[in-house]
C-alpha cells in the first residue's frame, strides 16, 4: 500500500502551474499518506481480535471447569466413567493385585515412563484418575465396565488403534505416545473427588 | 410507451389513494376517533436517575447489591431470571464463595434426575446454572396468579419503552385512579384482581404492588430502605441483568472513538495531501 | 473499458510480472479501483456512498460469519442462543450489536447512495445497467434484512414474518397456498426459521456477485458527476488511486465514528422493545411495526384502506412492491437529456419536495395505524407515485434547463463544479435563470 502512494501517477496534462515543491515538503506529505494507512492497518488488526476471541470457550463453557465425583459407590477393582468439560474420564478404585502389578514393572522399560504413585495421591494409591482419551487419536478406551476387554496388561484397551493399557492406565503396546492424562484433582473428603 | 402507460398507472394509484383519503376523511368527521384512557391517562415513566444512564455512566455495585436483595426477597417467588447464572453475580462485586452459598441457599432448586430411579427431581443451584424459573410452566404460572403471567425478568429493562425507568416508576405509581380518570372513562375502574397504575400500557396491572412499606427489606449497608430506594435498587439490578455488558460496551466506546476520531484526522491530511494542488 | 488515457499496469516486480502473466487479477483491480481507473476530478462527497456500501456489506458478512459460530437457528432454543451470544461468548455483544446497527448504517448508505442517482441523475443513459442492477441489489438486500430480523426469534420477529409472508396471502387465488409454502407451515415456527436462516446466510454472498455487476456496468461508461456532462478528455479525471482512494478513506472515517456512536452508545435506539421478549404465537404486541429502513414501504402499504374494484389489501400489496418496481422504469420514464439536477430548475424543485415526502412516509409507517396517520400517509404515497409516475415523464416537457459547462475542467476552474456541498447547491440556485 505505502509504496503506491510514493508513484505519483503520470499526469498527462498539467492543467495548473502547482507550485514547486520542496524536497522537504514531499516527504513529510508522504510520511501522512503512509501513517493513514498504517493506522488504518492497526485498526483493522484490533478489531480483528474480538472476532478471533469470539471462538475461545465462551463464559458457559468456562464455568463448568470443575466437578465433584461422590467415589463411595466405587467397589475395589470397579471402575466408573464421569464427564469432565464434556470429555469422559475413568475413576478407578484398584485392587491391591493391580497395585502391585503396576509397582512391579520396571519403569525405564515404559515407553512414557511414570510409577503408579507419580499418578496418584498419596495415600489415596488405590484411586487412579485418567481421562478416558487415548492419547493416539482420542477414541475412550474400554476397560471400565463390567466384561469390556482391558486389553493384554489389564488395565485399559483401545479399539480403534489397539493401544493396550496396563493397570495405572500407562501405555505398554500399541500406537499411543503417552499414558493417559491424569487430570488435577483432589479428594475434599475421603468420598469426594473435585476434578480441575 | 413507457411514459405513458406510467402516467395511466400512475394516475391510476393516485386515484385509489385519494379514495381511500375521501373515505377516511369522512369515516373522520362523521365519527372521530374516540379518546382512550390509555390515550390520555398513560404517562412516560419518571427519571430514576441511575448511574448507569447517560454517555458513560458505570452501575453502583452497592445498589446492585441491594437491587438483588430486593429481587431476592421481593419479586423472586413469582418472577424469573431465566437467562442470568448465578455465576454472574460476581460481576456485582460478590466473591466466589458468596456466589457458591448464594447459588446453593436460593429457595427454588434446578429440575434435576434422580440418579436412582430417573424420575424428576430437583437439585441445589450451582454458580454455573441459570437462575430457576419459579413455576414448571406457564400454565403452573398463570394458575398460580389468577391466569396472569408473571413475566420474566431477565430482559425486562430492555423489553418495555424506557425500561429502566419504566421499572421504577411502575413500582413506586401504585394508586387510586384519579377522579378525572373515572368522570371520564368509568370502564377503567380496576376489576377484580387488578391494581390501577398509570405506567402500565393498559393502566390495570394484574401484580400488586409488591413493594409497599419501608424496611420491607432490610440493607446491610445502612442505606434506608424507602419504597422510592427500595425500586430504584431494584430497577438498576434488573437494568444489570439485561444489559450486564453496559460497562465494557461503553469504555469500549470510547477507545474506539478516540482511535476512529484520530483516523479521520489522519485521513482528511493525506486525502488533502494527494489533492493539493490538483483542481476539484 | 476505459478511457484512452487510462494509466496502463505495468508491474516492476518479477513477480507481479509472472502473476499478471498467469492471473491477472491485480491488473483487473488496478484498472477497477486503482491507478488504472480515470474517474471526473469533481466528485463531491456522495460519491462516497458507493465504497462506504461495500464496506457496510463487509461489514455484515464477517460479523455474521462469526454470529453464525454461536447462533441456533431453531425456534426452541433460537432466543436463548442470542442471549447466550450477549452474555456469554466472548464479546459476542458487540458482534450482535455490530451486525444489528451494521444493518442500519447499510440502509442509511445505500439510502443516500440512491438519492445521490436520483438527483443527479445517474440512472440516465448510458447508466441504465448500473441502476437496474443496483436496484436488484437493493431488493436483495430488504429481502436478507427482513430475513436477518426474523432470527433473534423475538415477537417482532415472529409477527414481522407473519405480517410480510401474510402480504402473498392478498394474491387472488394462488396466494394461500404460496404464503404456505413460504413458511413451510401455517404460521411461523421452526421449518420458516431455518429457511430464513438458510437464506440470510446465502444472500449476501449473491449481494456481493451482483455488486461486482454493478460495478462492472458502471466501468463501461465510467463514472458520472455532479455536472452531469460527459468527460471530455484527460484534463476532466484523475485516476482513482491515489485521488478518490483518499477521499474515500476519509469518508469511510466519519462513517466509522457514525456507527461506532450507534453501536456503542445507543445500541438499542433503533431496535424495538418488544424484540427483546421471546416469540409468543398467541400474542401481539400492541403495534407491528418493521425495521426503520422499511418504514416507508409499510406506510404505503397501509395508506390503501378502501376497497375499489381490488380488495384494499391487495392494492396495498401491489403498492408497495410497485413503488420500487416503478424505479426499474425510471431511466425511460425521465427523458429529459440534462442528467444533474444542478442544472434543472424544476426537477430540483420536485427531488426537494420527494426526499421531504419519503421521510413523512417514512415517520408514518413507524407511527401506530391511527389518525392522522393514515391520512398524511395517504396523501404522501400519492405524492410518491405522481413524482415517479406522472412529474419526472411530464416536466422535461416544459422545462428550461440552465445552461450546463462545456466541460468538467472548465466548471471544475470556474467554481461551478459542485465538487462541494456547498457550491453544488448554491451554483444552481443563484445561477441565473437565463
Amino acid at each position: 500500500m505505502a509504496t503506491t502512494f510514493e508513484e505519483h501517477p503520470d499526469r498527462k496534462t498539467a492543467l495548473i502551474d502547482s507550485a514547486p515543491q520542496e524536497e522537504q515538503g514531499v516527504r513529510r506529505r508522504d510520511f501522512l499518506n503512509i501513517a493513514a494507512v498504517a493506522y488504518a492497518g492497526v485498526g483493522a488488526g484490533v478489531i480483528a481480535l474480538p472476532l478471533v476471541n469470539s471462538m475461545n470457550p465462551d463464559a458457559s463453557v468456562r464455568a463448568l471447569a470443575s466437578i465433584d465425583v461422590d467415589v463411595s459407590a466405587i467397589e475395589p477393582g470397579q471402575a466408573i466413567k464421569s464427564v469432565w468439560r464434556k470429555q469422559p474420564i475413568f475413576i478407578r478404585n484398584l485392587t491391591p493385585q493391580e497395585i502391585a502389578e503396576a509397582n512391579a514393572v520396571p519403569v525405564s522399560s515404559l515407553r512414557d515412563p511414570q510409577t503408579l504413585a507419580e499418578r496418584t495421591k498419596e495415600g489415596k494409591a488405590n484411586w487412579l484418575i485418567t481421562m478416558a482419551v487415548c492419547t493416539h487419536l482420542g477414541c475412550v478406551p474400554l476397560g471400565a465396565a463390567e466384561g469390556e476387554n482391558k486389553g493384554e496388561y489389564g488395565g485399559y484397551f483401545c479399539p480403534c488403534h489397539g493401544s493396550h493399557y496396563d493397570t495405572a492406565a500407562r501405555i505398554r503396546k500399541g500406537p499411543a505416545p503417552l499414558n493417559l492424562e491424569v487430570p488435577d484433582y483432589e479428594f475434599t473428603s475421603d468420598t469426594v473427588v473435585r476434578i480441575g | 410507451m413507457v411514459r405513458p402507460i406510467g402516467i395511466l398507472a400512475g394516475l391510476g394509484f393516485v386515484a385509489v389513494l385519494l379514495w381511500s383519503l375521501v373515505w377516511g376523511a369522512v369515516a373522520f368527521i362523521q365519527e372521530p376517533p374516540q379518546p382512550t384512557a390509555e390515550h390520555e391517562f398513560h404517562k412516560h415513566p419518571r427519571d430514576a436517575g441511575l448511574s448507569s444512564a447517560g454517555l458513560l455512566g458505570k452501575y453502583d455495585r452497592q445498589q446492585l447489591q441491594r437491587g438483588f436483595q430486593v429481587y431476592k426477597e421481593v419479586c423472586a417467588a413469582c418472577h424469573g431470571l431465566k437467562y442470568v447464572a448465578f455465576r454472574d453475580l460476581q460481576d456485582l462485586g460478590y466473591s466466589e464463595a458468596e456466589v457458591k452459598a448464594i447459588a446453593d441457599q436460593w429457595a427454588i432448586e434446578t429440575p434435576s434426575v434422580n440418579p436412582e430411579t430417573g424420575e424428576a427431581a430437583t437439585r441445589k443451584n450451582l454458580p454455573a446454572d441459570n437462575f430457576p424459573s419459579p413455576y414448571p410452566n406457564e400454565v403452573a404460572a398463570r394458575a398460580a396468579n389468577n391466569n396472569a403471567l408473571p413475566p420474566d425478568l431477565s430482559l425486562i429493562a430492555k423489553a418495555r419503552h424506557d425500561g429502566s425507568n419504566y421499572v421504577y416508576s411502575l413500582l413506586t405509581g401504585y394508586r387510586d385512579p384519579s377522579p378525572e380518570l373515572l368522570r371520564e372513562f368509568p370502564d377503567s375502574k380496576p376489576g377484580q384482581g387488578l391494581y390501577h397504575n398509570p405506567y402500565f400500557a393498559n393502566l390495570n396491572i394484574a401484580m400488586p404492588p409488591p413493594i409497599v412499606s419501608e424496611g420491607q427489606v432490610t440493607y446491610t449497608d445502612g442505606t434506608r430502605p424507602t419504597v422510592d430506594q427500595m425500586s430504584k435498587d431494584v430497577a438498576a439490578f434488573l437494568t444489570w441483568t439485561a444489559e450486564p455488558k453496559l460497562e465494557q460496551r461503553k469504555s469500549a466506546g470510547l477507545a474506539s472513538l478516540v482511535f476512529i476520531l484520530v483516523f479521520c484526522f489522519l485521513a482528511w491530511g493525506a486525502y488533502k495531501n494527494v489533492w493539493r494542488g490538483e483542481p476539484h | 473499458m476505459s478511457f484512452p488515457w487510462a494509466n496502463q499496469y505495468n508491474p516492476k516486480n518479477p513477480f507481479m510480472r509472472w502473476m499478471d502473466d498467469r492471473l491477472p487479477l491485480p491488473r483487473l483491480v488496478y484498472n477497477a479501483v486503482g491507478a488504472g481507473y480515470p474517474v471526473p476530478r469533481n466528485l463531491n462527497y456522495f460519491w462516497n456512498f458507493g465504497v462506504l456500501a461495500g464496506a457496510a456489506l463487509a461489514i455484515q458478512i464477517v460479523t455474521g460469519i462469526v454470529l453464525a459460530m454461536h447462533y441456533a437457528a431453531n425456534a426452541g432454543v433460537a432466543f436463548q442462543s442470542v442471549e447466550h451470544i450477549m452474555r456469554n461468548v466472548n464479546g459476542g455483544w458487540f458482534l450482535r450489536y455490530a451486525h444489528a446497527n451494521g444493518a442500519s448504517m447499510f440502509f442509511i448508505v445505500v439510502y443516500l447512495h440512491i438519492f445521490r442517482g436520483l438527483y443527479y441523475g445517474s440512472y440516465k443513459a448510458p447508466r441504465e445497467m448500473v441502476w437496474l442492477l443496483g436496484l436488484v441489489i437493493f431488493l436483495l438486500m430488504m429481502a436478507t434484512a427482513f430475513m436477518g430480523y426474523v432470527l433473534p426469534w423475538g415477537q417482532m420477529s415472529f409477527w414481522g414474518a407473519k405480517v410480510i409472508t401474510g402480504l402473498f396471502g392478498a394474491i387472488p387465488l394462488v396466494g394461500e397456498p404460496i404464503q404456505i409454502w413460504l413458511l413451510g407451515g401455517y404460521a411461523p415456527d421452526n421449518a420458516a426459521l431455518n429457511r430464513f436462516f438458510s437464506l440470510h446466510y446465502l444472500l449476501p454472498f449473491v449481494i456481493a456477485g451482483v455488486i461486482v455487476l454493478h460495478i462492472w456496468a458502471l466501468h463501461i461508461p465510467g463514472s458520472g458527476n455532479p455536472t452531469g456532462i460527459e468527460v471530455k478528455g484527460p484534463q476532466d479525471t484523475v485516476p482513482f488511486h491515489p485521488y478518490y482512494t483518499a477521499k474515500d478513506g476519509f469518508g469511510l472515517g466519519i462513517f466509522l465514528l457514525v456507527f461506532a456512536i450507534l453501536l456503542f452508545f445507543a445500541p438499542n435506539y433503533l431496535g424495538h422493545p418488544d424484540n427483546y421478549i421471546e416469540a409468543n404465537p398467541l400474542s401481539t404486541p400492541a403495534h407491528i411495526v418493521p425495521e426503520w429502513y422499511f418504514w416507508p414501504f409499510y406506510a404505503i402499504l397501509r395508506a390503501f384502506t378502501v376497497d375499489f374494484i381490488l380488495p384494499a389489501k391487495l392494492w396495498g400489496v401491489l403498492a408497495m412492491f410497485g413503488s420500487i418496481l416503478l424505479l426499474f422504469f425510471l431511466p425511460w420514464l425521465d427523458k429529459s437529456p440534462v442528467r444533474s439536477g444542478n442544472f434543472r430548475p424544476k426537477f430540483k424543485m420536485f427531488f426537494w419536495i420527494l426526499v421531504v415526502d419519503v421521510l413523512i412516509l417514512g415517520y408514518c409507517g413507524g407511527a401506530p395505524a391511527e389518525e392522522p396517520y393514515v391520512m398524511i400517509s395517504q396523501v404522501a404515497s400519492a405524492y410518491y407515485f405522481a413524482h415517479f409516475l406522472i412529474i419526472l415523464p411530464l416536466i422535461s416537457l416544459s422545462e428550461r434547463p440552465l445552461p450546463l459547462p462545456n466541460s468538467i475542467i472548465e466548471a471544475v476552474l470556474k467554481g461551478k463544479s459542485g465538487s462541494t456541498l456547498s457550491t453544488g447547491t448554491q451554483t444552481a440556485v443563484s445561477a441565473p435563470a437565463e
